[in-house]
Formats: structure tokens, sequence, C-alpha cells
């Protein structure tokens, strides 16, 4: 069946609308940050001399080398653990006879909706008794425990559904549970893990609360967290703030567009899955 | 199903040596200990994720219920309160009035991106494999891509009183409402829920669109062949196929709503006044700046009451559905 003319022309219209609302907030960010540096322009309105520069001062102002850093070191304190430690008990869960099996499915499933606000105070006591406050260790640690539902979740679905027949073709073969992991399932599982791994990049990258609350250092917080220590410092110069939240956009921005199959795929599989 | 494990392992292995052949008993014990000889390198394998969550999150889930019982201050000794925090929740308005707009905000962050999204895809589905539709999948997801934060610092540039939504209304002669919308008492919590439609409306639309696109086409071609037109055949065909999609895009928006904190920390801080202050910003006021430690618990425990209350029957629906 063939649409009609005019509904195509109708959808084209909605589709162009939609996508220009999503882009003009990020042009006007773009076009306001070459203005000069502690103006205050109009929303869309192009300067006449443009200050390129403001990146660099944005970036050296804000000390986003270190802020940089930071955000590395948190995401890999995060994600390969995460993933690992996931992937164990969503095997585990999935595919092996495991002792309170239906209890352990449910605790982790009550998880799931748990806002990141519910558990910050006590949270932040925690940490402190722990003398971590301050330190990307605050971030890392609570970080991976509140992923387990989701991940271990998304894991188990994965290898719920994976043929009971490959495992006992493995036992026949003489393999080990751990044989059976490593060698059977982890390289079948590669889709499922890094879909897996883009969400948690993604979540810990943009992760704000428990920065800002376990942490006062900005350059030793993730990048969301940062930019907003950095628009309560700079927040009335306009212009290096749009260049400055630019700047902090820019690396996820690339390994979205590096990635972005994967990840609409993995984001529209982690709604519906989460 | 899980009760066969339950019994400790010491206890029954001596009857797996010395199993008299007939003895009925002895064999089941020798088949629990079997069972959880066998189910140990699982529970070995779950053991790592299950400590980070019950460290991190168990624990502080249970002493926020705790916190939410006494009056503390974060330093002096704590005192035994009772249910006060909570009667306090629910009888001062300046305690309602967070939970209030959280719920308001869910007509905008969720109610107006579903119901466009469904609409718009269900009029994208006739060309969705086309260039333009494929383009629109990368563009409808960076709203989804960035930090929250960044959508709230792109947005209170947008509508600040210079800025290009109030250039766009003056272009169009709607000088007379032109105004800092994120500083007037009547349009700052609109204002904060635009930024979350914003930033929700991409992702229901593509979740719609990935619904629509696994329907049959016979389906569409029985409806037009039984005289149904385009609004029949939404109602008929598309809505009743895209029931699960739609269940998550309400769950995670309103989820999304309920728990709404990076964008209005940036934009509004909650203010003017109290006008866009919501739960999760409350406990950060009340724990961190007022020192309110009970009071701050007993909103979160509240929180998550509340989260959990509005999900589970949407859960439910949906789970069914795509189970039968």
């Amino acid at each position: 069946m063939r649409p009609s003319s005019r509904e195509l022309l109708l959808g084209r219209g909605i589709l162009i609308f939609v996508m220009l609302v999503t882009i003009v907030p990020f042009i006007t960010l773009f076009v306001t940050a070459l203005h000069p540096p502690g103006t205050y322009p109009d929303g869309l309105s192009l300067p006449e001399e443009y200050h390129w520069d403001n990146f660099v001062l944005a970036f050296q102002s804000a000390d986003m080398a270190k802020m940089l850093t930071s955000s590395v070191l948190i995401e890999l304190g995060v994600v390969p653990i995460a993933l690992l430690i996931s992937t164990l008990a969503g095997f585990a869960l999935g595919h092996l006879q495991v002792p309170f099996r239906r209890t352990l499915f449910v605790v982790f499933i009550l998880g799931l909706t748990l806002p990141f606000e519910g558990i910050i105070v006590p949270l932040y006591y925690q940490i402190r008794d722990y003398g971590l406050l301050n330190t990307q260790w605050a971030i890392i640690l609570p970080l991976i425990g509140l992923f387990m539902p989701f991940a271990v979740m998304w894991m188990r679905a994965h290898f719920v559904n994976m043929p009971q027949d490959l495992t006992e073709a493995a036992k026949v073969d003489g393999a080990s549970t751990w044989q059976l992991f490593w060698r059977v399932h982890i390289p079948l599982s590669r889709p499922a893990i890094a879909s897996l791994a883009i969400l948690l990049f993604l979540w810990t990258w943009n992760q704000f609360l428990l920065a800002i609350v376990l942490v006062d250092d900005p350059t030793k917080r993730t990048m969301a967290g940062a930019l907003g220590a950095f628009q309560g410092q700079w927040g009335t110069d306009v212009p290096l703030l749009c260049a400055g939240s630019l700047l902090i956009l820019t690396p996820v921005l690339i390994v979205f567009l590096v990635f972005q199959r994967q990840f609409v795929a993995a984001l529209l599989q982690g709604a519906v899955k989460g | 199903m899980a009760r066969p494990w339950r019994s400790s392992p010491g206890a029954s292995a001596p009857a797996l040596t010395e199993e008299p052949p007939g003895d009925i008993r002895s064999r089941r014990r020798a088949d629990k200990a079997r069972r959880l000889r066998a189910g140990l390198p699982g529970l070995l394998l779950v053991a790592p994720a299950l400590f980070f969550y019950a460290l991190f999150v168990l624990r502080p889930l249970a002493a926020t219920v705790q916190y939410s019982l006494y009056d503390w201050n974060g330093i002096t000794t704590a005192e035994w309160a009772g249910l006060d925090n909570y009667v306090r929740l629910v009888t001062d308005p300046d305690l309602i009035g967070p939970i209030v707009n959280a719920f308001q905000l869910i007509l905008y962050f969720s109610v107006i991106p579903v119901i466009f999204g469904v609409i718009a895809a269900a009029i994208i589905r006739k060309f969705g494999e086309s260039k333009l539709a494929l383009a629109s999948r990368t563009v409808l997801f960076l709203p989804q891509v960035i930090p929250l934060v960044a959508a709230g610092i792109m947005w209170t540039w947008l509508l600040a009183s210079n800025g290009l939504v109030n250039q766009g209304l003056a272009l169009i002669g709607l000088d007379g409402v032109t105004r800092a919308w994120l500083g007037d008492f009547d349009t700052a919590l609109p204002a904060v829920g635009i930024i979350g439609a914003w930033v929700n409306v991409g992702l229901c639309m593509l979740l719609m669109l990935a619904g629509m696109t696994k329907i049959d086409p016979a389906l569409y071609e029985a409806a037009r062949l039984d005289g149904a037109g385009a609004i029949r055949e939404f109602f008929a065909v598309t809505l009743p196929a895209v029931k699960q999609e739609l269940g998550v895009a309400i769950i995670i928006t309103v989820i999304s709503a309920l728990r709404s904190f990076d964008i209005i920390y940036i934009s509004t801080q909650g203010g003017p006044g109290n006008a866009t202050l919501v739960p999760g910003l409350e406990i950060y006021r009340l724990a961190f700046f007022e020192r309110e430690i009970g009071q701050a618990s007993a909103m979160a425990v509240a929180l998550t009451a509340l989260v959990l209350i509005v999900v589970l029957p949407l859960n439910r629906i949906t789970r069914s559905e795509s189970t039968s």
C-alpha cells in the first residue's frame, strides 16, 4: 500500500519540525558561544566578530583537562567492574540452578525503579564514614551498586534466551561451568554486553546527583557534575558558559555519532527491558 | 521452588556417603545436598553483584527508612520522632507543594511527549525507511544522550528574557507575552516542563516507531478494505499493536517527571519562591542545607514509594500484554 502524497507531505513536515526543535537549542548554544565574553547577546544573533578563543578560555578557566581526566577515571572504575559482575550474576540467574533464585530475582527487580534521591542522604554519611568523600571512589562505588538492578536484569534476560542445548552439549564435552561461561557464553553474548557497556558509559558520564552531593571539587567529578559547577561559576558570562557547555558536550556527542547505531539500539532496548 | 536448598550443606552431607538403598528420607536429603552443591557456583557468581547492590543500595535504603523516624541535624544525637516527619509531610503545605509540582510535571514530561510521539510515529511510519526518517533517528536521540544538566543550561538560555523563545514570539507580533519564563511565578513550572518535554519527545516517538514497524502491513490492507479511515485505522490497528511500547514510554517518562532533579537544579533551583520545587530537590535542600535529615529522609521514602505505586500497575499491564 502506498501512502498518499498528502500523508507523505504531512509526515515529512512533522518530522522536519521535530528535528528542528531538537537541533535549534544546540545551534543557539554554538552561536552564542562565539560572542565576546562578558556580553549578554540576543538569543540567536551572529556576533560582529567570531570569538573562537572563548573555547580556549573556557577550557583553561574551568580546568577542563582535569575534569576530563576525572570523568575518564570514573568511567574506567565503573564500567568494566559493573559489566563483569553483572554478566556473572546474569549468567547464574539466567542459566544455572541457583538456590533462592526467585528471591534474588525479586530483590534485584526492587531496585529497578529506585530514584537515586531516595538513598542519597544515608549514602552521604556512609561514604563519609569510609573517608571517601571528595574522591572519585565516592562516585564509582555507589554507582556500581546502583547500576546492578538494571545490568543484572539485562544480562539475565539475555542468558535466559540462550538455548539450553548449548549448555548440555558443552557439558557432554566435559566443560566445567567456568569453561562453559568463558568459552561458550561470553563469545555469544558480545552484542548484549556491548549495548550494556554503552548504556553504563552514558549514565556514568551524565551522572549529576552523586557528583554534586559526594564530591565538592569539580575537577574530581563526572562531566555532568563539573558542568553544574561551571554554571555556578560562570552563569553570568553567557558566551563563556555556552562555550564551556559545548566543550563538555563534545566528547559524548563524538562517541554517540561514532556508535550511533549501537546507541539507538541500546537505548531503545534498554527502555523496553528496563 | 527455593525450598530444597534451604537446609545447610553440613547437616545433610554425611547422608550422602552412607545412604542405605531404599531409604527415601535420606535419599531426599542427599538430593538436597547434591543440589546445593550444584547451586554453589551459581551463588558465587551472583555474590559480587549482590555485594555492591546490598552495600550501596539496600543498606542506604534501609537507613533512609530508619532516619525518617528520627529528628536529626546530622551532628548531635538523633532523637526518636516516630511518624512525626511523615505527619508533617502530609500536613505542611511547604512539603506537599513539591509533590504536587512533580505530579504536574507528568503532564509535560509524560503526557505531551507520549501523545505527540504516538501520533507523529503513526504518520511517519508510512515512510519509516526513507533517508529523512533514518536521519531523524540520530537527531531525535541527541537530547537523550547529552547530560540533563546541559539541556537545562541550553534551555535556561533559550527561555531567558532576551533568549530565542522571546525573539521568536516578538517576531510573530506577540511582544506582549514575552517574559523571563523561568523567573515568572505563573510560567516557571510549565517552562521547566517544556525542557522535560523536549528531552522526552524524541525517545517516545522512536519507541512508538519501533513498535509500529513490527505491524503486519496486511492488517492495514484489511482495515482499508473494511472502509476504515485514517483515524479508525489508528485506533483499531496501530494503537493496540504498540501497547507494550506505549506502556514503556509512559513508565519511563512518568519516572523522569517524579524524580526530576538535574534540569530544575540548573534552571530554577526550585524558584521563584517554591514554584518549581520538586521532591528530589527538596530532599537535597532539606538534608544538605537545612540539616533536617529526618524530614529529608521521610520525603525520600515518600518519593521512592510514590514511584513504585505509580509504576507497578503500569508495569503489570505491559508485562501481561507481552507474555500473553
